[in-house]
């Protein structure tokens, strides 16, 4: 059935919500409060540098931690029977649908020095570890909460995976390292780039994950941006200059991303 | 593909999901807890769970993010889908342009589409009359619900069987018969997909609804946001707790069905063999 | 039939824009610090008026300022400080008070009224005072307390706890060095901000803090930080283990006043609601329930003296000479604060 009728009030709705509001946020950028033309919002860059240094290195370890233990999960988990992944893959969901901020509060609980954590560590006679407020906890935070979404689009292509292509390399002589890393390997990526996506981008802009975890030691873009808005420096313009600043670092991610894989509409959905 | 040591990857696997569930076991063993700490243990007692059914913010707050959610993801998957077909019979240029709008709620970080939204509903507001507050936050959900749904329903466009609408046609069903009858049917799997996901990420927003809510309204996220703030009352724990079981219960119940529905149709088959066979 | 379709799905989606104007009846919004009020008084209010308080509560008067000025929110009273209160006067946010509804305030003491940040008293009723301190577990902290520098100047690493708000955390930075809290001098407030970054630097600062605080000091998740003397009689309730110290360079002498937005969609509500917590019962069940000052001459006359004679919640006049108030600051130096703010905000822990 040929008909693009369906999709006008889409097209409005996406030029009215999506397409406007950013169009603003340029608009913010480059004016200041009297409402002209300025540059100023970008002219304290050095200050703001650290801050995307910081939060860029954060999300790395966080991306690379979730994918070292995903992608072993994913793959051991594909070579159990149908019943145990189904039930397995319930359990790996099951805390995506509790809030994220409930999860992240539950971290407080164990990481405090007087928390789970220490009192465990000091029955065992080990000193406390200053763990909340740190850096360390943030990204503690980023792997717990995006986890989950690095292992589901992993697991989805792995399992999807056609078991010929695995027997005709064995044919062909290759051994089991061999076969993962030239053909299982190269086969999931579209899965991994998925995943980074999934796992990278939020963890770049969250400011409830550091304000949680973090106590404001732990300075992240998302923070700043969110001070600007409806915290405790108002300036929307600034706000707008981040933002947009930003932006711009997540689709430079997209493209590379889209340089390493297919593109399209790569993501994985279930 | 064979095992090496199933001993092995079923201790990592294992681990994994001991790390995912210890804090929410430790926030559940918390949440009877009879005093306030939310770290040390000093008896059971069920204080915090009537606490939280007399706190009329979370509970307004709940209510709040259930009935945003439900309507969200309906809306949007209608729209969605409505969408996804239009697109799907569009020439590629304008397609892969729409569809490249279509991702940018997706890809962007929430605090980017949460801050432009809100830029955007107080600049009208202020024009129009209005202040943020239940609207637009049904708004913002359903604006970062949409694509995931076009997302899900386009691969099961692409599947279709060009023919099938046309079929119907000659056997001389109208349009709106040979769509809903022929086509829906095959769609339905993307549709429901669609629909789960909306739902599943309306449900953990906080970020896009911290913006967009205001003053008046509360999500659940945000009254939780609120109250980490403050001095934090094991409530919380009581309402993880809750929530939790819920989700368990619930996704239970679907399995049940789906195995149920599975052992039927396994009867089926086997007796239709049966007959068959006779 | 499609255009038909198309038409519904519009008309859907106009659906939102409907439930945009839900307004409740008689109902008053009302916007105040957190752990800030006894909220049984709203079934009283209720009660006595029949409108219903809706409650809800900020953490700093900058995040409060921000909300306003983001627009898109609707409070009918709040409940800012002084040097905030001046700075939103100035720029025209706040709607004159009609006092004609207000007849309690004969009630206050005349030395709350007609101060630096309302002079002609036209804006705000005085809710409630305090001073700021250093608040310090006793089991934690093995030497004596008296300056603000205690806090910059210790070897108790990663247990101190700050002011999560720009204006206090800056100025307590400035008497430590000896400034004024209202310095204008830039030259001065970076040094208070180098001073800040320092602190955070070698590691001694635990987190920045608002109500957070409390678990904290209770739990004996920290051994110092600074907060307002009214919090920390109620964290004393839980934990007698902590004392407070009023530092000898001086402290912050605040006042919290009610006052209402421009944004105000219930304004008699709001001079209702104004009117009724300058009562004398309210104001007693306040105090006992915060631990605050009241700046109501009728109901410290009638309250119990081993409240009124504390000496942290109604301090003498030789500790309260000591004290400065924060005055309005000028724009300039304003967006001074935020960048310095910004600095020290990023400022990370060194590693030794």
């Amino acid at each position: 059935m040929k008909t693009k009728t369906p999709a006008i009030p889409y097209v409005v709705w996406m030029a009215i919500f999506v397409v406007i509001p950013l169009f603003l946020i340029v608009v913010f950028a480059f004016t200041n409060f009297d409402g002209h033309f300025t540059l100023e919002n970008f002219s304290n860059i050095d200050v703001f540098l650290q801050v995307f240094g910081n939060s860029l290195w954060l999300a790395f370890i966080a991306t690379v931690i979730c994918l070292l233990i995903a992608y072993p999960f994913a793959y051991l988990l594909a070579q159990e029977g149908p019943v145990f992944r189904k039930i397995a893959m319930l359990f790996i969901m099951l805390p995506m649908w509790m809030n994220f901020l409930l999860r992240t509060y539950a971290w407080m609980s164990i990481l405090e020095n007087n928390g789970f954590l220490n009192q465990f560590l000091g029955l065992l006679g080990i000193g406390p570890v200053h763990l909340i407020n740190t850096d360390a906890a943030v990204v503690l935070g980023m792997v717990y909460n995006f986890l989950p979404f690095m292992i589901l689009p992993i697991f989805s292509v792995i399992e999807k995976l056609d078991n010929r292509y695995i027997e005709a390399a064995q044919d062909l002589g290759a051994n089991r390292r061999e076969t993962f890393r030239r053909v299982v390997f190269p086969l999931s990526l579209p899965g991994v780039l998925s995943g980074v996506m999934m796992v990278f981008i939020p963890s770049i802009s969250t400011f409830a994950i550091s304000k949680l975890l973090g106590g404001g030691m732990s300075f992240l873009l998302g923070d700043l941006i969110e001070m600007q808005f409806l915290g405790s420096a108002y300036n929307p313009h600034l706000g707008s200059a981040i933002s947009l600043m930003m932006l711009l670092l997540v689709v430079i991610a997209m493209l590379i991303m889209n340089r390493f894989g297919e593109g399209e509409e790569g993501a994985v959905i279930m | 593909m064979k095992q090496r040591s199933p001993a092995l990857s079923r201790l990592f696997n294992g681990f994994v999901f001991l790390f995912l569930y210890l804090p929410i076991v430790v926030l559940i063993i918390f949440s009877f807890n009879d005093s306030k700490s939310r770290t040390v243990w000093s008896g059971f007692s069920f204080h915090w769970y009537t606490e939280l059914f007399h706190d009329e913010e979370i509970l307004s707050a709940f209510s709040t993010t259930l009935t945003v959610s439900v309507l969200a993801s309906v809306i949007a998957t209608i729209v969605g889908t409505a969408a996804a077909i239009g697109f799907f019979s569009m020439k590629r240029r304008p397609r892969n342009l729409l569809m490249a709008i279509n991702n940018i709620p997706m890809t962007n970080a929430d605090i980017i589409t949460g801050v432009s939204l809100m830029l955007l509903f107080v600049f009208t507001g202020n024009l129009l009359g209005f202040s943020l507050g239940f609207g637009t936050l049904l708004v913002a959900h359903i604006t970062f619900n949409i694509p995931y749904v076009v997302l899900a329903v386009m691969p099961k466009l692409r599947q279709l069987d060009p023919n099938l609408g046309e079929a119907a046609m000659d056997l001389g069903a109208t349009p709106w018969q040979a769509f809903w009858k022929v086509l829906m049917p095959e769609l339905r799997p993307g549709i429901f997909n669609g629909l789960l996901i909306a739902f599943t990420l309306s449900i953990d927003d906080f970020v896009i609804s911290y913006f967009t809510a205001g003053s008046e309204v509360s999500t659940l996220a945000m009254q939780i946001y609120a109250m980490t703030r403050k001095r934090i009352s094991p409530e919380v724990n009581a309402l993880s707790t809750i929530l939790f079981l819920t989700v368990l219960i619930l996704l239970i119940i679907v399995n049940l069905r789906e195995v149920r529905q599975q052992q039927a149709k396994d009867r089926q088959i086997r007796a239709l063999h049966k007959d068959a066979a006779k | 039939m499609k255009k038909i379709a198309a038409i519904c799905l519009a008309l859907l989606m106009l659906l939102p824009l409907a439930a945009c104007g839900q307004k409740e009846e008689n109902v008053v919004n009302v916007y105040n610090w957190g752990e800030y009020i006894d909220e049984s008084i709203f079934d009283d209010f209720e009660a006595q008026t029949g409108i219903r308080v809706n409650y809800k509560t900020f953490a700093s008067n900058e995040m409060l300022y921000s909300s306003l000025k983001s627009g898109g929110s609707s409070y009918d009273v709040i409940i800012p400080s002084d040097y905030m209160i001046a700075r939103m006067i100035d720029e025209d946010m706040l709607l004159p008070l009609d006092f004609s509804q207000i007849p309690n305030m004969a009630n206050l003491d005349e030395q709350y009224l007609h101060l630096e940040y309302d002079p002609q008293q036209l804006y705000t009723v005085p809710y409630m005072w305090g001073v700021t301190g250093i608040i310090y577990n006793t089991t934690m902290v093995n030497h004596p307390i008296t300056s603000w520098m205690d806090l910059f100047n210790t070897d108790l690493t990663g247990q101190v706890l700050m002011f999560d708000n720009p204006r206090d955390a800056i100025g307590i930075a400035l008497k430590a060095l000896g400034y004024s809290f209202n310095t204008t001098n830039e030259e001065e407030i970076s040094q208070a901000a180098d001073l800040l970054i320092q602190q955070k630097e070698k590691g001694l600062v635990q987190a920045y803090v608002m109500d957070q605080i409390f678990d904290k000091m209770i739990n004996n998740e920290a051994a110092i930080g600074t907060y307002y003397a009214g919090d920390y009689l109620t964290m004393s309730e839980e934990n007698p283990d902590l004392a407070f110290c009023i530092p000898s360079e001086g402290s912050n002498l605040f006042v919290d006043a009610m006052c209402v937005p421009t944004c105000c969609e219930n304004y008699d509500n709001a001079m209702a609601f104004i009117n009724f917590m300058c009562q004398d019962d309210i104001v007693l069940r306040n105090c006992e329930e915060i631990g605050y000052s009241t700046p109501s001459a009728t109901a410290l006359e009638a309250m119990d003296p081993e409240m009124s004679e504390n000496p942290v919640a109604y301090p003498s006049s030789d500790v309260l000479n000591t004290s400065e108030t924060y005055g309005g600051l000028p724009s300039s130096t304003l967006n001074f604060y935020d960048h310095e703010w910004i600095r020290i905000c990023l400022a990370k822990v060194k590693v030794h």
